[in-house]
């Protein structure tokens, strides 16, 4: 084990931002290597200051550290400018604890979550030293494994990542530990050995253990070409949240970060049900952690660390039982004695919600963001983003009143069945957001920020076809033309290119392995950076290898067509996605199962998992479809529009 | 504002670290500040910030072991004129501060004191570079101190202009004299450079001496303040007792 900080000191006084890799975080620690002990290097494939805040790196890099029979470090992606210098001076990939050689490592672990990082960790395994195709990689060379979002379509990184794992990393962790330790004390002799023992443990998929379909309703599906193949892998998922009170020492950066603040987990899973959302689908049932644990994790983080910012993350906050009394308790002083302020990221859209935010804002009220998605009720219905426009404009009203200047919402386009008319409505409906805004202020600033729609494996609009970037266009010229003049409002959307390359890796199979490889050989990292991002890159590939974007992102697919991710299971039954897109194309609307009666997703049931939720009534506001009378829920409030006078 | 009491704390920045900028420095004192619950005012306005004024930036991968920061408290505490609890305080602060930033010294000073910004004019450097021998260093040093004007580029705003940085240079020496037969192994040499009107970095320093010259560390090891024809290290302005230096804090960092 030989450190390799004396050739990279030398290095940091030429590159940009140097503290990216001289590790030393408050929270780091120093594992000690040896005999007995399993070694990860957790590896973020982005950059430091967007991969350090991952709480599941942190989480993981805790509990590996915390057992006698392992240890892990951490490496995130170098930028070009130290890639560059380190390729020139030959140092590989290290770690930035030890400042080890990836190579040092028992396995390298990848964490996926966005697609677009896939040439960077072609990279990485490259930087490391390794082949970056698994079948060539040597029985003494680490294991690649990953995990993450994405690992729930594994198949455009199946050629070059030995196993990934599903859902919860919490307990699979210490399984995969345990084989990779029997394996390496049996002289670990045959990398096939150790394949076939991770496909043992529950949740671990082992891509070389299956073959793709080569034509037909099969193309691109995925089917088991070994004994120890299991026929459908089935995530991990962790019952009690409140039995994982990490990060207990959550990693305090010496330079800037994004997110730079003590977060802590207030819930995970979400069953809200938006049928685009590929986080809320993945990480069901609801599991909340008990309320006193919160206030717990944010006492001691604040002391621990010195931080006056904590967000309580989840993926709708405002969904959390004991969130009144959380927010309480920190503005009361009950969590330290100096003051602090709460981020609220996942805002539901509602006056409560409003009202919440508010109060914690102890200061400056710059702007508060709110996520409608859908410009009318029928397109909120589609993708079942059950916002009234009652608590629409009801949120937008108090938001202004209570002092807020500048109102960000965030919209999406591209969805399916959508028609002009829909998209229209989005401006129309930012236009008479700034209108509420000019009763309280002279220049309200309402932001309406467009995305492109991408289908998401593990959802119902998994088989929906995808805008090409020409289409996207269409539309955001239709949505500038309607906001032009409107004084206040101002549009941005996301590059429909980048947008159509995130829809090739979410949904490909396979054969986009080659199609990544040869854009990474092309000098293709960091893609989800904009001033890198090249749609040429991805189509000179993609026609290289006889496949183009209609194919493998934009068409919809057949309801008897194989998915390269059928065999993997976020625990969702393939027929209660059909019927809930369905459902969707009819513009049906369904509601919280938290709530209300079950509708057999296959989430709980078949796991023998509830959801863990610490009040059985909805929250105040009811809002979002809860409760809520849905037929009359297109009607525009007369007190919100009428004119100023009117009220 | 007046009225109230700061503490001017002097620390070291060394090893790893160094690597760190001028704001995550900052960024790093304001947490362990609030780590040891030590009540410092804040700023007026819609964003209240702690009131913590640092000298002059050490340039991002310089070390130091005179950096200063004036902390404004929260009220005036005649706790701070004992130089025990000061002396605990430098440890819990050096405690919650990354590992190669320690506090060295600390002491009260009244409100009525100058800021360090103003007040500093002078810095002493050592400063290591390659590429050269000891005894071509030596040559190229004299050089560099009998010219009347020495002419180097710098950028701003996107332009490129020749400034003049002789005036600042206040002196210049090997700190050993050169061993023939040194060969490539670097060398260490002493600067003292001024602050006024136009500072000098290490690096301009190093590059006036010649393009093959590589500065491959540079430590700042005093800030200055002139009065009267005499020097004063930022600490004793009022002669006040402060946790003296701790000696470990090089070697521990290094």
């Amino acid at each position: 084990m030989r450190s390799l900080w004396p050739s990279i000191e030398p290095l940091l006084d030429r590159v940009s931002k140097p503290a990216r890799y001289i590790g030393g975080e408050q929270g780091a620690q120093v594992p000690e290597h040896g005999p007995g002990k399993v070694s990860w290097l957790l590896v973020y494939p982005d950059t430091y200051e967007i991969g350090l805040p991952n709480q599941g790196l942190q989480i993981l890099y805790e509990l590996l550290n915390e057992r006698p029979d392992a240890l892990a470090e951490r490496s995130y992606a170098p930028w070009v400018d130290m890639e560059e210098a380190m390729r020139l001076a030959g140092i590989p990939l290290f770690s930035l604890e030890n400042h080890l050689a990836a190579t040092e490592f028992d396995l390298l672990a990848f964490n996926l979550s966005a697609e677009l990082v896939y040439t960077n960790v072609l990279n990485l395994i490259d930087l490391a030293g390794l082949e970056i195709r698994s079948s060539a990689r040597r029985a003494e060379d680490p294991l690649v494994i990953a995990g993450g979002h994405c690992a729930f379509n594994a198949e455009p990184l199946a050629d070059f990542v030995d196993a990934f794992v599903l859902g919860d990393g919490e307990e699979v962790v210490g399984d995969i530990t345990e084989v990779v330790g029997s394996w390496l004390a049996g002289g670990h002799a045959e990398r096939a050995e150790a394949l076939e023992a991770l496909a043992s443990i529950e949740g671990v998929y082992v891509p070389a253990l299956y073959t793709m379909g080569a034509k037909g309703v099969a193309l691109g599906g995925v089917f088991p070409a070994s004994r120890a193949a299991p026929g459908e892998v089935l995530k991990r998922t962790i019952t009690d949240l409140g039995a994982w009170p990490y990060p207990k020492r959550q990693l305090v950066p010496l330079t800037e970060v994004v997110h730079d603040r003590l977060n802590v987990e207030v819930f995970r899973g979400c069953t809200r049900g938006c049928r685009f959302c590929q986080a809320g689908m993945v990480t069901r049932p609801v599991r909340e952690r008990p309320g006193e644990q919160v206030k717990e994790m944010i006492r001691s983080g604040l002391e621990r660390t010195g931080y006056d910012d904590v967000a309580l993350t989840s993926l709708s906050t405002a969904d959390f039982s004991s969130i009144e009394d959380t927010v309480a308790a920190v503005m009361g002083g009950e969590c330290g004695d100096q003051p602090v302020s709460v981020s609220l990221p996942s805002l539901r859209v509602d006056a409560f919600t409003v009202a919440t935010a508010t109060e914690i804002a102890r200061v400056r009220r710059t702007g508060l963001t709110f996520a409608p998605e859908g410009g009318t009720w029928r397109m909120r219905r589609v993708m079942n983003k059950l916002i009234t426009e009652e608590d629409l404009y009801g949120a937008v009203d108090a938001a202004f009143s209570n002092g807020w200047r500048r109102i960000k919402l965030y919209f999406l386009i591209g969805l399916p069945t959508e028609r002009d008319e829909d998209v229209v409505a989005i401006a129309e409906l930012a236009r008479r957001c700034v209108e509420i805004g000019r009763r309280y202020h002279r220049s309200p600033t309402v932001v309406a920020s467009v995305g492109g729609f991408v289908p998401k494996p593990q959802t119902p609009f998994q088989w929906c076809r995808q805008d090409s970037p020409a289409e996207l266009r269409h539309k955001i010229a239709l949505l500038r033309d309607a906001s032009r003049g409107v004084k206040g409002l101002s549009l941005r959307w996301h590059d429909p290119e980048a947008s159509a390359v995130e829809g090739l890796a979410s949904r490909g199979d396979r054969r986009l392995g080659a199609v990544i490889e040869r854009v990474w050989r092309a000098g293709g990292t960091f893609q989800e950076w904009s001033e890198r991002f090249d749609l040429a890159k991805w189509e000179e590939a993609l026609s290289a290898e006889g496949l183009s974007l209609e194919e493998v992102a934009l068409r919809a697919r057949d309801e008897d067509e194989a998915l390269p991710w059928d065999h993997l299971s976020a625990g969702l039954h393939r027929d209660f996605l059909w019927s809930d897109l369905q459902d969707a194309l009819a513009a049906v609307a369904v509601e919280d199962c938290r709530w209300t009666p079950c509708y057999d997703c296959g989430a709980c049931t078949d796991a023998g998992l509830e959801h863990v939720v610490a009040s059985n009534v909805p929250p105040a506001g009811g809002s979002q479809g809860t409760g809520q009378d849905l037929a009359a829920a297109d009607r525009v409030p007369v007190r919100f529009l009428g004119r100023a006078g009117a009220r | 504002m007046s009225t109230a009491d700061r503490l001017r704390i002097r620390f070291s920045k060394l090893g790893k670290v160094r690597f760190t900028s001028h704001r995550d420095v900052a960024r790093m004192w304001e947490r362990a500040l609030r780590r040891t619950g030590l009540p410092v005012a804040t700023s007026m306005g819609f964003n209240p910030r702690p009131l913590l004024a640092f000298g002059l930036a050490l340039p991002t991968g310089a070390e130091s072991l005179a950096e200063y920061l004036d902390v404004t408290l929260g009220a005036t505490d005649r706790r701070w004129n004992d130089p025990v609890a000061l002396g605990l305080l430098a440890t819990s602060l050096s405690e919650a501060l990354p590992e190669g930033i320690d506090v060295v010294a600390a002491a009260t000073i009244s409100g009525s004191v100058d800021s360090l910004q103003q007040e500093v004019t002078l810095c002493s450097w050592d400063l290591e570079v390659r590429g050269v021998t000891a005894s071509e260093l030596a040559r190229r040093v004299e050089q560099l101190l009998a010219a009347p004007s020495v002419s180097v580029q710098r950028e701003r705003k996107g332009r490129t202009f020749d400034d003049d940085l002789r005036p600042a240079v206040r002196s210049l020496s090997l700190s050993q004299p050169p061993e023939p037969g040194s060969g490539d192994a670097p060398t260490w040499f002493r600067a003292e450079l001024a602050t006024r009107p136009r500072g000098v970095r290490p690096r301009e320093l190093a590059e006036a001496l010649g393009t093959d010259v590589v500065l491959t560390r540079a430590r700042r090891t005093q800030q200055w303040i002139e009065r009267d024809g005499t020097r004063w290290e930022p600490l004793n302005v009022e002669h006040r007792v402060g946790a003296g230096i701790a000696p470990h804090a090089v070697e521990r960092a290094s």
